[in-house]
């Protein structure tokens, strides 16, 4: 069916049946095919420690959208407590942002959880074609000549090398995909940033980049829903808005953490 | 015929779920080409559940070279645009 075999099929000839169609003793061929397989499979180990890395760096990031979100509704309440609804709102919204960053890490870190248990899985079945490769190998060099072992070796090689080579794809993949996560890991890192702001305050004195980005970002209703949801929590906590804003005095522009 | 799923293992196929893939493969082409993501998607993930229910998993002491080899099971619509059209994931 070439329609099938055209389209999908890659033929991934590997370079060592290229080798061996020119080696005069295929022995020594075989020997080196060997070497070169182990030596792909340690380049796979690196690539699958850098899966791990890449994983471990978004969980960190994770954890630490983890924090801002809570310190965000804490600078949110102590706004409203204040009268600062405008501050309040400008707090939820970067909550709201923190969330879905969050939610979208969490997913990104667990294909990458799947990739990487793939990797392993896929490191180990090539571990075992190595050796098999490396029985077969001893076997044909004591049973064939060198003109039946070319032909005899010809299809294991070629095995080995597509399994290679459709591992080395996976871990390219896995590595591509870990590129395009860094470049919203950044984004992540300034709103983490943003998150940690001490002085709410500040926040009034003019939009930046990230508020701007926040205003179109941020539906709008759910920042609203959730203003007033914590407004009234607020206002039944105890004591009155004004009577707050009075305790504090003069002090309304420590929202001290 | 041995097929490989890209990225997992390699499967050998019976013939007659072998025609059967070829002609869930010629309607993917066709949902690619009239840009249709949706239903590519739901003929290629039937593709990939075809080979690994009809098929059987070769052992790992055996070293054989695929027949065809399918994309990963989360390829993109935009990846296989490449992949169904063609070129093959690799081209050589």
């Amino acid at each position: 069916m070439p329609g099938l075999a055209g389209r999908m099929s890659t033929v991934i000839k590997a370079k060592v049946s290229k080798l061996l169609d020119r080696a005069e003793d295929p022995g020594e061929t075989l020997d080196y095919g060997y070497q070169k397989q182990v030596e792909l499979l340690q380049n796979v180990k690196k690539g699958i420690a850098d899966v791990v890395t890449s994983k471990k760096r978004l969980q960190m990031q994770s954890e630490k959208l983890e924090q801002s979100i809570v310190k965000l509704d804490t600078q949110a309440r102590q706004a409203l407590a204040q009268g600062r609804e405008d501050l309040a709102r400008t707090a939820l919204e970067r909550k709201n942002l923190a969330q879905t960053e969050l939610q979208s890490l969490d997913q990104q870190v667990k294909e990458l959880e799947g990739q990487q248990d793939q990797l392993t899985e896929n490191e180990q079945k090539m571990k075992q074609k190595i050796e098999t490769f490396r029985t077969k190998k001893e076997v044909i060099k004591a049973q064939y000549s060198a003109a039946e072992a070319q032909v005899r070796i010809s299809e294991a090689a070629n095995g080995v090398g597509e399994e290679m080579a459709d591992l080395g794809l996976a871990i390219q993949r896995a590595e591509e995909k870990t590129e395009n996560m860094k470049a919203r890991a950044s984004a992540v890192d300034e709103l983490e940033k943003a998150g940690t702001f001490e002085d709410l305050s500040a926040l009034g004195s003019g939009p930046d980049d990230l508020d701007r980005q926040l205003a179109q970002l941020s539906a709008g209703t759910e920042v609203d829903q959730e203003l007033e949801k914590m407004k009234a929590e607020v206002g039944s906590g105890g004591g009155d808005a004004p009577a707050l804003g009075q305790g504090n005095g003069g002090g309304q522009q420590g929202a001290s953490q | 015929m041995i097929v490989r799923i890209a990225g997992e293992g390699q499967f050998n196929v019976p013939d007659d779920v072998a025609g059967r893939l070829n002609e869930l493969d010629n309607e993917a082409v066709g949902a690619v080409e009239a840009g249709d993501e949706a239903r590519f998607h739901h003929l290629f993930a039937q593709m990939i559940e075809l080979i690994e229910t009809d098929g059987e998993p070769l052992p790992d002491d055996e070293l054989a070279v695929s027949h065809v080899i399918v994309p990963p099971r989360d390829i993109s619509f935009d990846e296989a645009k490449n992949d169904f059209t063609g070129e093959g994931l690799i081209p050589d």
